[in-house]
């Protein structure tokens, strides 16, 4: 008995000093995060600073695979188990999660005055305040592809977009075949696996997802010949199949094969620049172009990546700090010219982005040339709340024709099908 | 220096507080289980403290698998993409009446859920093929180890090496092998072959999903038959000598029976084990080309985890049907187990 009063006594003291121990500890953050190119370093830098300043709160990044923001973190919110704030490009997916930061920040209308209302809603619920705000979007993207120039003067081909305003993807398609041709390069052309990069392309031609009384329809000439195009690109071995065919049900970019030079031309988008300055490096000359036209006009999809804060935080004034100071003027000032990121932030005023690079200087211009382009139906599918169950049926069932799983036709019914069920699914709930 | 800390009597004054301490804490330790062991004895006696001890093993089997065995059988029953229970609406039969409506299902394109049907065929055609030359490798490789070979021990090791293996990091290592630019296609470029697209073509991603699952468990069953093996007398070799018995029918009439029990075990595990497959194929192809090597553990993952829409009802409604499979082959495996032991 006397032993045991002795541990009793010993564990009183190790608990007692543990306690004293962690109220001197800074709180703990936790941010989940993950990298196009060099954006979580620069992230930790302006961190580094925001803890020197505030020695009270500790932030911890946890990079992870994007994949995993798509299909594990969603989950993991869903279950408490989220972190503090992470780096979403799926807002859908969290809704109804996230930590309303307006009753913590210091001045709410900033933010407000600081990004479009509509992105700010993107993030809310039609049950959430109508002034809610869950976060902020820390970059704008908008689709579009890219061209490796050395090739084309080496095949002496005419860059289609230097003469011409108004081209289209087949007329893309034939040069890009043909520079592969002339230049023995494995292929001509590719575009990412997802159904967002995809539909862009499909508006430019002509496809219209979103109907007056608010239904959906897949099934029109627009998206038939885009999604035909696609599958002219595999049956030609113009594209290489790993992209679309070898990725399982998985996102899958075409990156790799662009930056080995194994590769005319790239649809993907904006985020993409700050990996090929570092990925290319001086290898060849890499340009990104307008986005084709077509019977749609000239459209990418706009996008983008937020930074959100989630509300099983135990922590929500700390945690409002930190994405107070990261929504700053100077410090997203900062972030976005050394990111190269396109800002989604309205009054950052003249840019002077960190690069030599005069391709990613020009890039940036190309891109934000094209977001007044960007049609009404592409906001609408990027925004409007539905993106959830469109996309991923779009890219599972396009890549079920490609390796002659399904006729198009069956796709486009499937595809109409899985947009209902999903919408529906999350109705019911 | 070295002689001073050789002292019997500084070694025991080094130790000496090292051994109190365990000391305390093992006494200490057992008065704690003491403290709450003799009143429960007392209250239930002797033969009830047979409960308390097997409480904890209880405890785990129910939270860990009872529990979402049951959460699981209503999840099939509701619909919705909420995650928890008591949010979710019940729908009833709804899941599974989406699951089986079929005009044909030996053609997935009439079914209404056809990626399920999909998922099915190509787990049967799996579980067929897979467990087929599983069995056949595993017996062949248990007969040659069986044999007095130089480097027995050598080559049993090597066998059952795979086994150790990650099935992920077995899928990473044959992914790097098999990719348009990996090790294999290499070779065949080198020695003047056209590139093959080993993971972008259905048949050649279903034929090398089954070689590498053969391949990386077929050492586990062929240590089970192996012992088998060796428990068989060789007294009924040599009688079956004496009687003028060729190898073949040495094989076919001590072997294979006496070494059925062994097979049918083998069977069964390695028929269970085929319609669960999933994390080795996944690592590998995604479940790609296309839906080529979908199995059903990943249409269950996909619908309820993976999938931007998580539909956990109709997941849950999929995994009840593979339940009732297992539950099927787990029926036959008792059945046969009871004729092994008869016979």
């Amino acid at each position: 008995m006397k032993k045991l009063l002795t541990l009793v006594t010993l564990l009183a003291l190790i608990v007692l000093a543990t306690s004293v121990a962690a109220q001197d500890a800074p709180v703990e953050l936790r941010i989940t995060w993950y990298d196009d190119g060099s954006e979580g370093a620069v992230l930790r830098d302006l961190l580094d600073r925001f803890e020197a300043e505030n020695p009270d709160i500790k932030v911890v990044v946890d990079t992870i695979a994007y994949q995993s923001i798509l299909e594990q973190l969603p989950l993991q919110v869903e279950a408490g188990e989220g972190p503090d704030m992470a780096r979403v490009t799926n807002f859908d997916a969290y809704k109804g999660f996230y930590l309303d930061l307006r009753p913590y920040v210091a001045d709410a209308a900033y933010w407000e005055a600081s990004f479009a209302p509509s992105v700010l809603a993107a993030l809310r619920t039609a049950d959430d305040p109508a002034d809610a705000l869950f976060g902020f979007p820390n970059q704008f993207t908008v689709t579009g592809p890219y061209i490796n120039r050395t090739l084309f003067e080496q095949a002496g081909v005419e860059v289609p977009s230097d003469t011409m305003d108004a081209v289209t993807w087949e007329e893309w398609t034939a040069a890009a075949q043909a520079v592969a041709e002339a230049t023995e390069t494995q292929y001509a052309i590719a575009m990412d696996r997802t159904g967002h990069r995809f539909a862009g392309p499909a508006f430019s031609q002509g496809a219209t997802l979103f109907n007056d009384d608010g239904s959906i329809t897949i099934d029109t000439p627009g998206f038939r010949s885009m999604a035909e195009l696609l599958v002219r690109w595999h049956q030609e071995n113009l594209t290489p199949a790993e992209v679309w065919v070898g990725a399982g049900g998985s996102y899958s970019p075409g990156l790799p094969f662009f930056i080995n030079g194994q590769l005319v031309m790239y649809m993907s988008g904006s985020w993409q620049i700050g990996a090929l300055v570092r990925d290319v490096g001086d290898a060849f000359d890499w340009q990104a172009v307008p986005n084709p036209s077509g019977p749609g006009g000239s459209t990418g999809m706009p996008g983008g990546t937020m930074m959100v804060a989630f509300a099983e935080t135990e922590h929500p004034a700390e945690v409002a700090r930190v994405m107070d100071y990261l929504v700053q003027v100077d410090v997203l000032k900062e972030f976005t010219e050394r990111t190269l990121f396109i800002p989604a932030h309205l009054g950052l005023g003249e840019l002077n982005f960190q690069t030599d690079s005069a391709a990613a200087q020009a890039a940036l211009v190309t891109f934000a040339n094209e977001v007044p382009k960007l049609s009404e139906q592409a906001y609408q599918l990027q925004f409007g709340g539905q993106a959830f169950a469109i996309n991923n049926p779009i890219r599972d069932r396009l890549t079920q024709v490609i390796t002659g799983e399904l006729t198009l036709d069956d796709a486009v019914a499937r595809i109409q099908q899985d947009v209902e069920d999903a919408l529906a699914a999350a109705a019911s709930s | 220096m070295a002689a001073f800390l050789e002292d019997p009597v500084v070694i025991k004054l080094i130790l000496s507080p090292f051994n109190w301490l365990l000391s305390t804490v093992y006494h200490l330790i057992i008065d704690l289980v003491d403290i709450l062991m003799r009143p429960l004895q007392n209250a239930l006696g002797v033969r009830g403290m047979a409960y308390v001890f097997i409480l904890p093993n209880l405890l785990v089997f129910g939270i860990f698998i009872l529990f979402p065995m049951l959460l699981n059988f209503y999840y099939a029953f509701t619909g919705g993409t909420e995650l928890f229970p008591e949010n979710r609406p019940f729908v009833g039969m709804d899941n599974l009446n989406q699951l089986f409506t079929c005009e044909d299902f030996l053609d997935p394109n009439s079914c209404r859920e056809d990626l399920f049907w999909r998922a099915i065929l190509n787990t049967g055609g799996y579980v067929i093929s897979q467990v087929a030359l599983l069995v056949f490798m595993a017996l062949i490789t248990a007969l040659a180890l069986n044999r007095n070979i130089r480097g027995r021990g050598f080559f049993r090791s090597v066998f059952f090496y795979p086994v150790l293996l990650s099935p992920v990091v077995v899928a990473l290592i044959w992914r790097w092998i098999l990719l348009q630019d990996g090790v294999l296609n290499a070779i065949l470029v080198s020695l003047g072959f056209e590139r093959i697209s080993f993971l972008l073509n259905a048949q050649w991603a279903q034929f090398w999903v089954i070689i590498i699952s053969v391949w990386a468990q077929m050492g586990f069953f062929t240590l089970i038959l192996l012992a088998g093996l060796q428990a068989i007398p060789t007294e009924f070799y040599e009688a079956a000598g004496i009687d003028g018995a060729t190898a073949w029918q040495s094989f076919w009439n001590v072997t294979l029976p006496l070494l059925m029990p062994n097979l049918f075990v083998v069977l069964v595990l390695s028929l269970i084990r085929a319609v669960q497959v999933f994390d080795q194929v996944f690592n590998f192809t995604g479940g790609g080309p296309g839906t080529a090597t979908t199995y059903m553990v990943q249409y269950v993952y996909t619908t309820g985890f993976a999938n931007q829409t998580k539909e956990y009802g109709l997941a849950a409604a999929a995994s009840l049907v593979m339940a009732a499979l297992l539950l099927i082959l787990t029926l036959i495996q008792l059945r046969l187990g009871r004729r092994g032991d008869i016979s």
